[in-house]
């Protein structure tokens, strides 16, 4: 995502901001104890960062507030970037909501605001024309700090289902030269794709030469899937294994059916324990019950 | 495209030194060893077109960023005969086997993006992408 | 750079070293179908372990070899393709269809053994 660009300014106009913003940083500055403060209260009354002692607020709300004067004097973000995404990578794992981390940017915004208009309330002028150096800037850091909480948990996201998938598709050993892929849950491409990859490294490091795909847990299946199912039992063949599909629900079956797919080529057995008894079989095992059993 | 590698396309010699190179180029930026796989297989299938049908042209290959993602282009170009039924040779069976067709489809499905010009009398132009998972 | 052909009892094994050209693949082509009848062979064996590409060209023309071969009074197992690679196979539509396919050499040598013995016990049954 990008930051949305600077408003463009005039030359005069410019170096005028500039020395309205160097005013009311120092005004910020002189006041750090007492707004710092009233921000941190104002947090804790609109009960936002609720997961946080109130020593953990007031620790970041100093770092927040000395990066935000910052950001307001040097007119750059950079700082401010990294230290957001920095906050959120922290703050994250806690549990705190994005409505917390934009409320309380924004309650700062309006703490700072009315503290411009207690100092200038005489001087209507001089007042009018902080703000306009104020409120865009003030802006920018909002939607910089949000922007980078968002990103930082759409990030995280991405990780936690990149751990989910990996830990949802078991290739399991049952026997020597038997793998069980047990498939629960919605198939997308991406997933059948990584599926295709896991299983194929396991037929080669297990030496693998039946392969039973149990579907019982998928609920439904799309031609696209469909497909990638077939291509993966036409994989698993090239490699040297036989892949028995058992668990096709009636749905999926009329689904499959309906949609034209090819599945001549695919060995089915009805439940994953016929499977097992006839991937035993193609391996030349012989199920025997012993005298104890039987009496 | 950044990092432009030229290769030109003459012999079935030249279709497996490119499709090293490709690979390499891939692994390089980090595509994964089965990505990397496709890539070296749509870049044999695009350069035995080159010597099959145009008897020689060159397969460019280069890295691409659209600010998110990295990925690999590569583009093949000829001044052949061209291909004159473009929608019938993009169809041509799902498994042609690869005894029927150029392979174009085959191509397509091994990459993420693809593009073709062609003129009778004037040449082919593929270019594909794949992007980084 | 040619494909070695080592003779193995009735089985022959053509073990790849390296990335082929199309020329070397149609050479091997050409040194198995003759050899098959030479040495009057049961089975032959294609190991393409170091293959790391499996184009539309070398999918044919092993598919043709197991054919012909086929046509030759033999049987013919590929063995030792990538995960990789056979994912790449069949995203191109090329599953080696009606060919034998098998892990390594240990499990082609195996394939065959059964496969002869099968051939045998069927000649038997028509026979009588």
């Amino acid at each position: 995502m990008k930051e949305p660009e600077p408003r463009k300014r005039g030359a005069r106009e410019s170096a005028d901001t500039t020395n309205l913003l160097r005013e009311l940083v120092a005004h910020l500055r002189e006041n750090r104890t007492q707004l710092r403060e009233e921000w941190a209260r104002r947090i804790t009354e609109a009960r936002l960062l609720t997961a946080m002692t109130e020593q953990e607020i007031f620790a970041e709300a100093t770092s927040v507030y000395d990066n935000y004067v910052e950001a307001l004097e040097t007119e750059t973000f950079e700082t401010l970037q990294a230290y957001a995404r920095n906050l959120s990578e922290r703050i994250i794992p806690r549990g705190v909501e994005t409505h917390e981390v934009v409320g309380i940017v924004l309650l700062l915004r309006d703490v700072l605001a009315r503290s411009l208009f207690a100092k200038y309330q005489s001087d209507f002028q001089t007042l009018n024309r902080i703000l306009d150096a104020y409120e865009p800037a003030a802006n920018r850091i909002a939607i910089t700090v949000a922007v980078g909480f968002v990103q930082e948990r759409e990030r995280t996201i991405r990780e936690q289902q990149e751990a989910i998938r990996e830990l949802s598709t078991p290739v399991l050993q049952v026997r020597e030269r038997l793998l069980i892929l047990p498939i629960i849950g919605v198939i997308d491409p991406q997933r059948a794709r990584q599926l295709t990859e896991q299983l194929l490294r396991g037929i080669r490091t297990n030496r693998a030469r039946v392969v039973v795909i149990d579907i019982t847990g998928v609920a439904a299946m799309d031609s696209s899937v469909a497909n990638h199912l077939v291509q993966t039992v036409e994989a698993s063949r090239l490699l040297g294994a036989t892949v028995i599909v058992t668990g096709l629900s009636p749905e999926i079956a009329q689904t499959l059916v309906n949609i034209g797919v090819d599945l001549i080529k695919m060995t089915t057995v009805g439940d994953l324990q016929g499977g097992i008894e006839e991937a035993e079989r193609l391996l030349g095992y012989k199920v025997v019950l012993n005298a104890e059993t039987r009496a | 495209m950044e990092d432009e590698t030229r290769l030109p396309i003459r012999t079935d010699y030249d279709i497996v030194a490119a499709r090293e190179k490709g690979r390499s180029l891939a692994r390089q930026i980090g595509l994964s060893s089965t990505e990397s796989t496709l890539v070296a297989t749509a870049i044999s299938e695009l350069a035995r077109n080159i010597v099959r049908y145009a008897k020689q042209g060159e397969i460019i290959i280069g890295l691409v960023d659209d600010g998110e993602r990295k990925g690999i282009e590569l583009e093949a170009r000829d001044q052949g005969p061209g291909i004159p039924d473009l929608d019938r040779a993009m169809q041509a069976g799902y498994s042609t086997s690869g005894s029927l067709g150029l392979g174009l489809p085959g191509v397509r499905r091994l990459m993420d993006e693809f593009e073709i010009v062609s003129g009778v009398g004037v040449g082919t132009t593929v270019r594909v992408k794949k992007w980084k998972q | 750079m040619p494909v070695p052909i080592l003779k193995q009892g009735p089985y022959l094994i053509a073990s790849i070293q390296s990335a082929l050209t199309d020329a070397d693949l149609m050479l091997l082509r050409d040194a198995l179908v003759e050899r098959v009848g030479k040495f009057r062979s049961l089975g032959v064996i294609v190991d393409v372990t170091a293959l790391d590409v499996m184009d539309s060209f070398a999918s044919r023309t092993l598919r043709d070899i197991a054919h012909m071969i086929k046509l030759r009074g033999a049987d013919t197992v590929i063995v030792g393709i990538q995960p990789e690679v056979a994912f790449a196979m069949v995203q191109l539509g090329l599953t080696l269809e009606g060919v034998a396919t098998a892990l390594d050499l240990e499990e082609g040598l195996e394939f065959l053994d059964k496969s002869a013995k099968q051939r045998r016990q069927e000649m038997d049954r028509r026979g009588r």
